[in-house]
Parts: C-alpha cells; sequence; structure tokens
C-alpha cells in the first residue's frame, strides 16, 4: 500500500492530481490519500480529507512508502518508522503555503537516505514511477523516537540552573 | 510541567522530548482527538486550535487555555508552537509566574516563525533548532535538534 499525506491545514491539489494521475496511468488502486481541504476530484485514489492522529499512524506503519508534502510531521514519522518517503514542497508563490518553509526544509532533508525529493509535478511522476525501486532500495535503518541527547541535556541542564531545589 | 503543541508536525516534535517529561509531572495539552498516549503517561488534554488568519476562534483558543492554565497552575511550559504553544506561555508568564520554554519547529531553517519571533517576549528559554540561527539573537539558544 502507497500512502499520500498532504497534511490537514492546506489544500495541495497540484500534488493530490499528479499522484492520481499516476495511479490512474498505471492502474493502480492501493493508494491511499489524505488530501485536508484539497478539492482536486480524484479517480483512482482512495482519498479521504481527514483522519485521526492514531488512524493515520495505522496507516503509516501499513505503507511501503508515503508520498507526502514537505511537512516535518511527515517526514520525521517516515523515519521513525524507517519508510521511503516522495516529498514535494508546497510553494508559497502558488499560494500553497504562507511561506516558503517547506522549500527549506526538502533542501535541509535531500541528502538523507531514503528521503526522496520531487521539486515539481516532473519530478514527482519521474519518482513515482521508479517507486518499486525506491521500495526495494530502502534502508533498514530507523531513526530513534526520542531528541538529540544534546537538546535532552540542554533542557534538563537550564530547569536544573533555573529549579536549584527540585533537581 | 506542561508539554503543549499543536497537532501535526509541532506534536510529532515535542513528543521526541518525552524522555525529560517523563522525569516530570507533566500534562500533554494539543489539539486533535487520538493524538497517542505516552506509555507511562497522561492521555493528552485537547484544546481548539487556531491560527491567526482566524480572531475568533484564536479567542476560543486563549480562553480554553486560560481556563486549563489556571486550573493547572504549571511551573514549567514547554512548547513547539504553533498558536497554542504561543498562548500558553503568554498566559503563563504574565499572568501565573510559570517558567515558559519556546523551542521553535526544525521546519524553520531560514528564519524564525512568525510566532517563533513572538515568542521571545515570553520565554525564559528561547531556542532554535538550527545553530546558525542562534548566531542571529544574543539570547536565541541552540542546544541541538528533536532529529
Amino acid at each position: 500500500m502507497i500512502l499520500l499525506t498532504v497534511g490537514t491545514q492546506l489544500p495541495f491539489d497540484r500534488m493530490v492530481k499528479t499522484v492520481d494521475d499516476w495511479a490512474v496511468d498505471e492502474d493502480r488502486s492501493d493508494v491511499m490519500a489524505q488530501v485536508g481541504p484539497s478539492k482536486y476530484p480524484t479517480s483512482r485514489l482512495n482519498s479521504f480529507s481527514f483522519s485521526n492522529p492514531a488512524d493515520m499512524r495505522r496507516l503509516q506503519e501499513k505503507s511501503d512508502l508515503i508520498i507526502a508534502h514537505a511537512g516535518i510531521g511527515s517526514i520525521v514519522t517516515a523515519l521513525e518508522l524507517g519508510k521511503p518517503i516522495i516529498v514535494m514542497p508546497r510553494d508559497h508563490e502558488r499560494g500553497e503555503h504562507r511561506n516558503g518553509h517547506q522549500k527549506a526544509t526538502a533542501r535541509r532533508f535531500q541528502s538523507v537516505k531514503g528521503i526522496h525529493i520531487a521539486e515539481n509535478e516532473q519530478e514527482l511522476i519521474t519518482l513515482l514511477r521508479r517507486i518499486d525501486t525506491l521500495i526495494d532500495a530502502h534502508p533498514d535503518a530507523t531513526l530513534s523516537g526520542v531528541a538529540s541527547d544534546g537538546l535532552l541535556d540542554g533542557l534538563r541542564d537550564h530547569l536544573a540552573g533555573t529549579f536549584p531545589a527540585a533537581a | 510541567m506542561i508539554a503543549v503543541a499543536s497537532a501535526g508536525g509541532h506534536w510529532v516534535q515535542l513528543r521526541r522530548l518525552d524522555p525529560l517529561f517523563l522525569e516530570h509531572d507533566t500534562y500533554y495539552v494539543t489539539t486533535l482527538e487520538g493524538a497517542a498516549k505516552p506509555d507511562d503517561g497522561r492521555a493528552p488534554m485537547i484544546i481548539p486550535d487556531a491560527s491567526r488568519s482566524e480572531p475568533l476562534k484564536l479567542l476560543l483558543l486563549w480562553f480554553r487555555m486560560l481556563l486549563l492554565l489556571v486550573r493547572l497552575r504549571p511551573d514549567v511550559i514547554v512548547t513547539t508552537g504553533a498558536a497554542p504553544g504561543l498562548i500558553a506561555i503568554q498566559i503563563g508568564k504574565i499572568l501565573l509566574r510559570s517558567h515558559t520554554i519556546w523551542i521553535d519547529s526544525i521546519a524553520n531553517s531560514e528564519t524564525l516563525s512568525m510566532s517563533g519571533k513572538m515568542a521571545s517576549r515570553f520565554a525564559d528559554l528561547w531556542v532554535t533548532q538550527w545553530p546558525h540561527l542562534a548566531e542571529t539573537q544574543p539570547n536565541l539558544r541552540y542546544f541541538g535538534a528533536v532529529l
């Protein structure tokens, strides 16, 4: 099963349409799509606007590959679960987000194994046509479930300094 | 301690700090029913979400957050954003004298988010996950990232 997710806050019709076109071309019926407020009428995707976090997590666990906007939640969850992920950032110049942070996020994660960045619809289609290779070639390593020691210890030290009696 | 974040990416980042939260008496607060409960912790409390383009929802969120914080009287509030976290540390700092910690989202790698910039006024500890951003403001700290 393949899972497309564009988050819950904003539509991303450009991405939904591209993945739907691919599913039609390749006659795939195994693509679930969480499309949020997107309006594009999908013909081949099993689309739903929204799902609660627990159900969404189960879908992410069951999927062979995740296709997502460049949202941190989607990317980090894919890394935690060890799933390959195709990421296309929203373009704020087309009104797809309030600012350009998704493009910056995509640039920051582009060198991470298992994360495949599509800058636009053409690159997304190219990656989708290679989807079996992306799944087969995926590394087993997964991200640990917790923050870096640096951040955790920084916060611990700060709290210990602020509340010396409690430490 | 209160650990608060809106659902989605902010919540995913917050929950990666669980080892810290489980060392304290922590209440989790988020915006969507069905968020997973920490193994050794309490089920998250739910408040409404809002963004700066929705003034009425922001007002509702503000009052719900006020009621929740007045009831729990947290010593410490930790947030990874967005609007609910900003409102929590504002109320906590000004009305309840809570100790407030803002951790800006790792998504903001080129500049702080708007709520992240506003958070500097209410945060006792103001943290970015990007070392190069910490150099842009004297009181903005970097310890590492949630990854």
